[in-house]
């Protein structure tokens, strides 16, 4: 983006300001991308629970309920523990942050917009993710605590572990695509058919075979795991080990792991979004919506290039938070897994499952016959299309039928006279 | 621009990485000794960066920050248990060490300086030319856009056998590039060696509860 | 700000060689040890690139060479890691100056 706004303003420390300018702005998003985060988890979790969550504080659903719990976390008393490597639980937040943080240079938002447009840019967002274990160790040991340092004991080898089969799931929509650039991921060719453009949803690498299909939901299982989200969070287990690894923590400290670890749940879902899920297309129109407007990288109208990249920015804003939401709605449905579960899940299973879809996509492009490989997306997005309107079906008759109809077993059996619901049979 | 911008980076991230390894030495901490070589690594990972070599930056952090460093800090955890975590040197040790050490230092450094200035070879861009597709790897077929700065790519097609590089002439007289295709495999198999090995040996063992 | 040579990387990269040197002699944890012959290694890388950048004849080799630098380290940490824990499994200490069994 650099390159072409830079004919625009042709200051000689123009490219300096942007990358400020950048820089400011994805930590603006990464901030704002949090609170937003934490009101939608309250959220979440009050619905599920089947109550409201915050509903005083900024209006009627509580928009600026983590305005005020920040304000608050500002100025409670920064408690440090007596025994407590003052240096290292002072710079163990930091580290995971800037670990969070880093990822988001490389991930486009839009037709060219992108902080560093890098070539390596997944295996460079990979790479800087991982770097998230050793504050969460620094944490966990810094504490002073026992308790603090198994957690963060744990919590590390599992983050470790799952990076694994996450770069193998990873590696799969890579070799389809034969890039490690994420905007290629999403960037329309100009010079394909309009069918085979990488905007319309049938052409996104989730219906591409089935290996990559399977890859999505092996990826977004290993990186809620390595998001430390459940049913993978031993490691805080907030009903069980009071807070895991971060127990010792409270105030300003707290709030900078909790925006690590959402930034870092925004930044996987980022990655799958261009890798299955099509980046920041909508999805029905023939090429990316900025090139309809203005032109190819706004040849013939900028302002309209530049429209349409906002209407890209926000489409993948959306599809980002709506895999924060999903990962959200899984941690308040399931139980939560023990550690040894944990570790059992990714070296017994997914890691192997990676290795076999790593195989087998790697196979289908050499064995599987050309009419299969280019018809099978259609074939793909059509069942996929269909399961949804059947589950979409279900959930409407679910949500028409009165409560405890569902569950007949339950209450029939205490033998309550005023039971409304269905008898058993 | 980037002549601005490029010593700058260099003397902060510099600076900051010889400070960082420095105190690694004289730390008496072994935790804090291992996360003065996290910022070591990273400051590493920068000045690769910096020289435009981003595959290799990008695997600094993924293998030695993501990786190494963690089973690293895991060894502390597991051995170095209360009086272990600081194990003081004796003062005639750290003078030996120092003089040896600044005389090592002084020797590497003068070898380095008398290199001769070899500016780079691109007017201070980071990039160096030369490192394009056509001239490199002239078989690889890249998807359209991504055809500038692709020494990743270039690196990949060499480890799966291709040649890349500058075209030299063989023994036969012919011209030919080399390829990367069997250290690669090699270092896959020393690599699964390497997991097995270091699993039997941190095994749990069982204990023998023999006759003395 | 005279523009930065080759002397220069490679001065940093002696920096952090000599720190390794003297981390390996002075340290009395085994891990310790590790820790210098790591640092020894990003020397060695830096060096490694820093003349893949500035000679364009080396440059893919520099880079090549640099990523199984990395690889191979890794791979050798993880070996020296379970010796260590095999040391303290049998003599409950990581102190190298105990080390001395074999001894005369």
């Amino acid at each position: 983006m650099g390159e072409l706004l830079s004919g625009i303003f042709s200051s000689p420390y123009w490219p300096y300001a942007l990358a400020l300018v950048s820089a400011m702005l994805l930590i603006g998003f990464m901030l704002v991308s949090a609170i937003f985060s934490v009101w939608m988890e309250r959220k979440v979790a009050g619905r599920i629970q089947d109550r409201l969550g915050p509903t005083r504080v900024g209006g009627k659903f509580g928009w600026l309920q983590t305005l005020a719990d920040g304000m608050k976390l500002l100025v409670k008393e920064d408690i440090i523990p007596a025994s407590a490597d003052h240096f290292l639980f002072r710079l163990g937040p930091y580290i995971a942050l800037v670990g969070s943080f880093l990822a988001f240079i490389a991930l486009p938002y839009g037709n060219n917009v992108v902080a560093n447009d890098m070539n390596i840019a997944v295996f460079f967002m990979l790479a800087v993710l991982s770097t998230e274990v050793f504050g969460v160790i620094l944490i966990g040991y810094g504490s002073g605590s026992k308790w603090s340092l198994f957690g963060g004991m744990r919590e590390a080898a599992q983050m470790v572990s799952y990076e694994v089969p996450m770069a193998l799931c990873v590696i799969v929509p890579v070799i389809v695509a034969h890039t490690m650039n994420l905007s290629d991921f999403a960037r329309v060719d100009p010079s394909a058919p309009m069918l085979e453009s990488r905007s319309l949803m049938w052409n996104w690498y989730i219906f591409h075979d089935p290996f990559t299909f399977c890859a999505f939901w092996t990826y977004f299982t290993c990186a809620t795991a390595s998001c430390k989200r459940a049913p993978f969070d031993l490691a805080e287990a907030e009903s069980e080990l009071v807070a895991g690894f971060h127990t010792e923590y409270s105030g300003f400290r707290w709030l900078s792991i909790f925006m690590a670890e959402y930034g870092s749940m925004f930044a996987v879902s980022g990655i799958a979004c261009l890798l299955f899920l099509g980046g920041w297309h909508i999805g029905v129109l023939p090429d990316d919506i900025s090139n309809l407007l203005g032109g190819y990288n706004g040849a013939s109208n900028i302002y309209l290039w530049v429209l349409g990249n906002v209407v890209n920015v926000v489409v993948f804003i959306a599809k980002g938070w709506t895999l924060v939401f999903i990962m959200m709605w899984v941690r308040w449905t399931l139980p939560r897994l023990r550690i040894d579960q944990v570790m059992m899940t990714c070296l017994k299973y997914l890691l192997p499952i990676s290795c076999v879809l790593l195989m087998g996509v790697s196979m289908w492009s050499l064995l599987v016959p050309y009419v299969v490989q280019k018809y099978f997306p259609w074939g793909m997005f059509a069942a996929c299309i269909l399961l949804g309107l059947m589950v979409l079906r279900q959930m409407i008759f679910w949500a028409k039928e009165p409560p405890g109809t569902g569950m007949p077993g339950m209450w029939s059996m205490t033998g309550m006279s005023s039971y409304q619901g269905a008898k058993p049979k | 621009m980037d002549s601005v911008a490029q010593p700058i980076l260099f003397w902060i991230i510099a600076t900051a990485t010889a400070t960082c390894a420095i105190a690694v030495v004289v730390s008496q901490n072994i935790v804090r000794a291992a996360t003065w070589l996290l910022f070591s690594l990273g400051g590493t990972a920068g000045i690769f960066f910096l020289l435009g070599a981003d595959l290799v930056g990008a695997t600094q952090i993924l293998v030695y920050v993501g990786g190494t460093l963690i089973l690293l800090v895991f060894g502390v955890m597991l051995t170095a248990q209360g009086p272990f975590i600081t194990m003081k040197t004796g003062a005639a040790e750290w003078v030996i060490s120092a003089v040896v050490g600044l005389l090592f230092f002084g020797v590497l450094a003068v070898t380095a300086f008398s290199v001769g200035s070899v500016a780079a070879k691109n007017d201070g861009r980071l990039e160096p030319p030369g490192r394009t597709v056509k001239e490199y790897a002239p078989k690889l077929n890249l998807v359209e856009a991504s055809k500038s700065a692709s020494s990743s790519a270039i690196l990949g097609q060499g480890f799966l056998g291709v040649g890349v590089g500058p075209a030299h002439l063989n023994a036969k007289g012919k011209p030919e590039r080399a390829n990367y295709l069997l250290p690669f495999e090699i270092v896959s198999v020393h690599l699964l060696v390497v997991l097995i090995g270091a699993a039997y040996l941190a095994r749990a063992k069982r204990r023998r509860r023999g006759t003395a | 700000m005279s523009p930065i040579g080759l002397e220069h990387y490679l001065t940093l990269a002696a920096i952090l060689f000599v720190c390794g040197a003297v981390c390996m002699a002075t340290k009395r944890n085994a891990i310790g040890v590790l820790i210098g012959v790591e640092l020894v290694l990003n020397g060695a890388n830096i060096n490694l690139v820093a003349f893949a950048h500035f000679n364009p004849a080396f440059e893919i080799e520099g880079m090549t060479f640099a990523l199984f630098v990395i690889v191979l380290a890794a791979a050798e940490a993880a070996v020296a890691l379970a010796i260590v824990l095999n040391f303290y499994n049998n003599h409950t200490t990581v102190d190298v100056d105990t080390a001395e069994d074999l001894k005369g």
